[in-house]
């Protein structure tokens, strides 16, 4: 869902590309964070705790919560919210606490 | 290494206004800034600003950063560097930055933070439900992306920042179906809560949200009535179908590097939070490192200006610069600081001044 | 009570509002801020002289209606959206009544929109008269509607259905 018109803001948007999430193919804005052409696309969900494995959102937006990490060209730990969308990048919902080089980190 | 005279770190109003002040006395700035663009929580806000003319009033929040940010980038004297975290501090005066995925450290004379605040969370079963989001957050992704947060949007805090967002969450074409508030009054000032409450939106004060609810993501949650102890009254639960609900219960200054570089902190309620003890020209206790906005405590881009241009001003000063029209200026901006907390808006914040104070003297 | 629901009481709203004569003689501003906050852009905006001078900038306006010609520029000054302009003079059962817009869609002119009222209650319906822009620099809008006289101190908003 995306703002059409508003009163007081113009909206830039960058090149239309396309990237995939967990295998499926989703449009978004080049330079737009992850995030928010994940939510834009209805996408939610974009990550589970680590115990106990509950849904997370992104909750801060800003780079500071790690709420919204996922792995983003097989690196774990991207803060999705400020990430800028590239196009072809892979997005993919982080298990646990991903892997780094072939090592996972549980 | 990377040297800058003056390091300034984080560009909301303070850190802009930090760099501009001491760039015109004839220091050299660095400025860093973690996001892609400058302009701090301003670039968020659609609307109209209050305080008086010397702090751009009655123009909106994301204009004034444009306008901030276009003197700081045309200024010789002030480098930008965005997409730059500061991460940590080290003795000897020196600041590691993250930069594309490098870490790169710089070394300064003088240091400015002004690296703003986060959001609180508020603790209720699921309140990790997808959804749950924090007001600033919703901000930024319909305001500065263009995204929609949802499409009933419940906000948890009248303070200024519940009722504005909420405005703007009616403006984007979102429905609002009520502001709910834990105590007995609304903080945010009274006309902005008229301008939403015309708008049909209800603002129910003495409440709060004991639960959220849903599968995957949220999909309602349950209000409740608080009696004169803040305890919630039984049988006057109430469900409320939303599919956001915005949390916006108050900010903490981000204040990390201030501890690391073992800056005197002081646990103050009023201003936000642990924050760092000052000198009456923005100077913390450790020497060349000064700091303004919302760091400093939690208040208005209206004072985070003026904090700013106190900091760069005497940073520069304490360099050698600009010795002739300090006094003058710094009088100017004192003048100004004044008014904006003299009025009952600025009670807390005068509180919270006096008790930061008070534990240093007891300290001593 | 706007402490605890944004909606000021009718005593707070009759204590603004200009005298009856003055109300007779044409259009006048009201001010319906109620609370001291560091704010004074009202002021700087009339060059008429409508508004007292602030001492400080957490005053409260007071106003010098006799100056007032409700020209409407102090509408689109104020980031509390809480000044309006009321001409009773109209017509006999009419009046015109100027408040500032943010929201889309913004209204025709001649179209007939819901007037609410100060907690967002339908009151009437009422016709734009008149759109006019804040200022180049300014995305408010300030309309300008003909409501029914009795309902010209009540309706503070609209609703493009
Ligand atoms: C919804 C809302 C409405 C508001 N309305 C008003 C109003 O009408 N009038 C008013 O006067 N005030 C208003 N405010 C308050 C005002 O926005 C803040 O008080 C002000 O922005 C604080 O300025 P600052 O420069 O201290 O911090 P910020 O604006 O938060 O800027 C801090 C900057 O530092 C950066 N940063 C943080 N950490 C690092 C790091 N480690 N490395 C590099 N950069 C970093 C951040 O990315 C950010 O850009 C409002 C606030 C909100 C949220
Ligand atoms: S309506 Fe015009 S004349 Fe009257 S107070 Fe406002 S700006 Fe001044
Ligand atoms: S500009 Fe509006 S909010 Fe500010 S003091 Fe004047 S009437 Fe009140
Ligand atoms: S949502 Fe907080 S870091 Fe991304």
């Amino acid at each position: 869902m995306r703002i059409q018109v508003h009163p007081i803001l113009e909206f830039k948007k960058g090149k239309k590309i396309s990237f995939t999430y967990d295998g499926k193919t989703v449009e978004g804005y080049e330079g737009e964070p992850i995030a928010a052409a994940l939510h834009a696309a209805g996408v939610r969900v974009l990550s589970h705790s680590r115990n106990f494995k509950r849904p997370r959102g992104f909750w801060c937006a800003i780079g500071n919560c790690s709420s919204c990490n996922m792995s983003v060209n097989g690196i774990p730990n991207v803060r999705t919210c400020v990430e800028p969308l590239q196009d072809g990048m892979i997005v993919e919902t982080q298990q646990g606490k991903g892997v780094i080089g072939g090592v996972p980190g549980e | 290494m990377n040297k800058a005279e003056i390091l300034v770190i984080g560009s909301g109003p303070a850190g802009l206004k930090a760099s501009l002040s001491a760039a015109d006395q004839g220091a050299g700035v660095t400025l860093v800034e973690r996001d892609l663009f400058l302009g701090g929580q301003l670039v968020k806000q659609t609307h109209m600003f209050f305080g008086s003319r010397e702090q751009y009033a009655s123009e909106r929040g994301f204009k004034i950063a444009e306008k901030l940010t276009a003197a700081v980038e045309e200024h010789p004297g002030v480098r930008v560097l965005k997409g730059a975290a500061a991460l940590g501090y080290y003795d000897d005066n020196v600041v590691t930055l993250e930069m594309k995925g490098r870490v790169v450290p710089v070394s300064y004379d003088a240091m400015i933070m002004a690296t703003g605040a986060q959001e609180n969370t508020l603790m209720f079963p699921n309140c990790d439900l997808p959804g749950i989001y924090g007001a600033g957050a919703v901000q930024t992704l319909m305001n500065v992306y263009g995204v929609l947060p949802g499409k009933r949007v419940a906000m948890l805090g009248a303070g200024n920042i519940g009722v504005i967002v909420s405005y703007q969450l009616l403006q984007a074409g979102v429905e609002v179906p009520a502001i709910i508030e834990a105590a007995p009054e609304i903080g945010a000032y009274h006309v902005h809560a008229s301008k939403v409450r015309r708008m049909g939106v209800p603002i129910y004060t003495s409440q709060t949200v004991v639960s959220a609810h849903g599968t995957d993501t949220l999909e309602k949650v349950i209000i409740v009535k608080l009696d004169g102890s803040w305890q919630p009254v039984p049988g006057t639960e109430k469900e409320l179908d939303v599919d956001v609900l915005c949390i916006a219960v108050g900010l903490t200054p981000l204040t990390e590097i201030l501890f690391q570089a073992g800056c005197e902190m002081a646990y103050i309620p009023e201003l936000g939070g642990h924050v760092p003890r000052r000198s009456a020209v923005m100077e913390t206790s450790v020497p060349n490192i000064y700091i303004a906005g919302d760091v400093s405590g939690i208040e208005e881009a209206s004072a985070a200006m003026v904090e700013g241009t106190i900091a760069g001003l005497t940073a520069a000063f304490n360099l050698g610069y600009g010795r002739d029209s300090y006094d003058k200026k710094i009088a100017a901006a004192n003048l100004e600081l004044d008014a904006l907390r003299k009025g009952p808006t600025g009670e807390k914040i005068r509180t919270g001044l006096q008790n930061l104070k008070r534990t240093v003297e007891v300290r001593q | 009570m706007l402490k605890k629901t944004g909606v000021p009481t009718s005593g707070q709203v009759e204590a603004v509002k200009p005298s009856p004569e003055r109300l007779a003689e044409g259009p006048v501003v009201i001010v319906e801020c109620f609370q001291e906050i560091p704010c004074d852009p009202c002021y700087t905006a009339c060059k008429r002289g409508g508004f007292l001078p602030f001492e400080d900038i957490n005053d409260l306006p007071r106003m010098d209606f006799a100056k007032c010609n409700g020209c409407g520029i102090c509408i689109g000054a104020c980031p509390g959206l809480a000044v309006f302009v009321v001409d009773e003079t109209y017509a006999e059962d009419k009046a015109l009544l100027m408040i500032p817009w943010e929201f889309l869609p913004v209204p025709e002119e001649g179209s007939i929109v819901k007037g609410l009222n100060r907690e967002g209650d339908v009151l009437a319906d009422v016709e734009v008269k008149k759109v006019r822009s804040a200022g180049s620099h300014n995305q408010t809008s300030i309309l300008t509607l003909i409501v029914p006289k009795k309902y010209a101190h009540d309706i503070r908003s609209i609703r493009v259905d």
